[in-house]
């Protein structure tokens, strides 16, 4: 009996942090997104806001592009993040692996804001990188290296990097070594060790790595703002526009929803085709 | 015995505390609360004042949010006032006794009550004006005079522009239209609207980038990655201190004239502060102060005399009697036109 009472008092406050600052403004913004923008009048509950995203192509388009390039994200991400979490985790000597996740770790000590601004100093036209390729004569004209869509992705890329290696290592450590001898005593090659013995075992971190990556990417504003500049039209900055620009709260909580309900449905959607549970993956 | 003294100093502590806890929060734009003003309001009131940058379309969104509460005295442009105090009533009708007219310049403060006037109360009054025009650099492109040099082929990746409301008024002007009388007609405003879009889109190869924050845009141009940009007067009047081949041009459909004001949250918790440091900052010494500084003009009457004699000659030199004449001030706008405006900027951006 005195147990129970001591959980429930420990669980108070995350319950009433939850409700209050979670699931009350969310329970306010879903019935702002049905009601239509009317000052004075009466407030009366529509789908308008909902239809606009479908019938005005730049809003699905943005959403479609949106989530193509956090898809192109997460997959240099992975492929990028899989051999360093295997290096770590396999390859590097054990009084190692601590320093070299520290290494990992080291850039998130500044803000995010810092970071991109310090990568607009390296490679505007007039920036680092520029200095030195004309300097070692590889170019002859500073070239402007922002404000490009690769550039956007190598950004995305580069701030969620830790969240897919982290998640790696610790799938990457649980498997037996034995594992991969065997493979080779019984005359398998490298590809073959990667794909039918590594790969497979690592699927739950390479899908909870992905999903974390995959809506971080979705969900940054900071980074395509800017560093991609002019023609980098993220559907969060839409939602933000729809707020600060338009004065319409109404439209922006259906386009939060909306986001909500489409990267839900998008992640549902690859752990069907990877053929995962959500629960496997959590735990 | 020890406990009591222990508590006594402890209620003392707090009482003083609080005695100096009278807070004035301000909602406002970088550089419009000096440091050295701000101290020197401090020393001078004993009011402990905390500052909150934002920009016009944020000072609405936080204010909404609370539905005016958090903050004691907000600075937004006056063209952006009766329009949001109709929908969300955010601020408070100034109270004008309060008020020592005698400082400001009489038909500024006139203009701003006029314009911020919502059911027979004014809610505003001037603080500062500017306009946004071009900045040049003279050396690389001599004789940008025209917002439809943001569009010329000549200038190729060197133009920067903001997407925001001032950009479209600004190409309705270089296409012919007159944006600010169109304001009553929003068809008609729309039909401008869609133009504007047109050639804003098919212009977007001539942009380096969108600017969003003042400081970058200046870096820009300071580095000469930019040679033609649509920005603020003071922005270009900085520039030229540093470098006088960069200036102000007033382009010649018209500069837009802004005028930044004072005004009361509804739920402002210390307004006689506020009113304090309305009336501090509009003394002639301290608005001289910071014209210096910010290269802005303030609608205080007598600061022009201390202002010093560079900040005259941009005057001068950028605004003769017809640059002046030719000013296009931005008259309160409607609620709607700001959505239609909206959707036309977003597609601006996404527009490939």
């Amino acid at each position: 009996m005195r147990a129970k009472a001591a959980f429930w008092i420990f669980l108070a406050p995350v319950l009433a942090w939850l409700l209050l600052l979670i699931v009350l403004p969310h329970i306010d913004l879903l019935v702002m997104s049905f009601r239509s923008r009317n000052p004075g009048g009466d407030p009366g509950w529509t789908l308008v806001n909902y239809q606009r995203f479908f019938i005005e192509p730049i809003y699905w388009r943005t959403f479609v592009r949106t989530a193509i390039y956090s898809t192109i994200t997460t997959v240099i991400t992975f492929f990028l993040a899989m051999p360093v979490a295997f290096y770590i985790a396999k390859a590097a000597a054990v009084r190692l692996r601590g320093f070299l996740l520290i290494l990992l770790l080291l850039p998130f000590w500044v803000s995010e804001l810092v970071r991109v601004y310090g990568w607009m100093i390296l490679l505007r036209e007039s920036g680092v990188v520029n200095y030195f390729l004309i300097r070692f004569g590889l170019l002859t004209q500073p070239v402007e290296m922002l404000y490009r869509d690769a550039t956007m992705i190598m950004g995305l890329v580069y701030s969620s990097m830790l969240f897919m290696v982290v998640p790696l290592v610790s799938v990457v450590e649980s498997l037996d070594d034995a594992l991969i001898e065997a493979a080779y005593d019984l005359g398998a090659g490298k590809w073959t060790i990667w794909w039918r013995i590594i790969i497979p075992h690592c699927k739950p971190g390479i899908t909870s790595g992905s999903i974390v990556v995959f809506m971080l990417s979705l969900g940054n504003y900071m980074t395509p703002n800017l560093l991609g500049g002019k023609n980098s039209l993220w559907f969060t900055e839409q939602i933000y526009n729809q707020f600060i620009a338009s004065f319409n709260w109404n439209q922006g909580a259906a386009f939060g929803f909306l986001l909500l309900l489409l990267s839900s449905a998008i992640i549902w959607a690859g752990l069907r085709l990877s053929g995962q549970k959500l629960g496997q993956v959590a735990s | 015995m020890k406990k009591i003294v222990l508590l006594a100093a402890l209620v003392l502590f707090c009482f003083s505390q609080a005695a100096q806890a009278e807070t004035l929060k301000i909602l406002t734009w970088k550089g419009y609360a000096p440091k050295e003003l701000v101290e020197k309001f401090e020393k001078e009131t004993k009011v402990k004042v905390e500052v909150t940058y934002s920009n016009n379309e944020e000072m609405i969104a936080k204010l909404r949010a609370t539905r005016g509460a958090g903050f004691d005295l907000a600075q937004p442009s006056q063209d952006r006032i009766s329009s949001v105090q109709e929908e969300f009533g955010l601020y408070q009708p100034m109270d004008f006794s309060k008020i020592e007219s005698a400082l400001f310049v009489a038909s500024m403060l006139e203009a701003v009550k006029k314009n911020t006037l919502v059911k027979g109360q004014a809610y505003a009054v001037p603080f500062c004006w500017g306009t946004d025009g071009l900045i040049v650099n003279g050396e690389k492109a001599a004789g940008a005079s025209s917002y439809n040099d943001l569009l010329s082929e000549k200038y190729k990746g060197r133009v920067s522009y903001r997407v925001k409301r001032p950009t479209l008024i600004a190409m309705g002007f270089a296409l012919g239209y007159k944006p600010f009388d169109l304001y009553a007609d929003p068809a008609a405003y729309q039909a401008m609207l869609d133009k504007v879009e047109k050639t804003l889109i098919a212009a977007k190869p001539m942009v380096k980038n969108y600017w969003t924050n003042g400081d970058a845009l200046l870096e820009s141009m300071r580095s000469g990655e930019v040679f033609v940009a649509m920005a603020w007067d003071n922005g270009g009047w900085k520039l030229h201190g540093e470098n006088k081949a960069i200036d102000f041009v007033a382009p010649k459909e018209g500069a837009l004239g802004w005028i930044d004001t004072f005004a009361l949250p509804a739920k402002a918790e210390n307004v006689a502060a506020a009113y304090k440091w309305i009336n501090f900052m509009t003394k002639p010494e301290n608005a001289a102060y910071f014209t210096n500084q910010e290269k802005t003009a303030t609608a205080s009457k007598d600061a022009n005399a201390q202002v010093a004699a560079d900040f005259r000659s941009n005057l001068e030199r950028c605004f003769p009697q017809a640059a002046v004449d030719n000013i296009k001030w931005y008259p309160p706008v409607p609620a709607k036109l700001e959505s239609m405006e909206g959707t036309v900027l977003d597609k601006i951006k996404a527009a490939q």
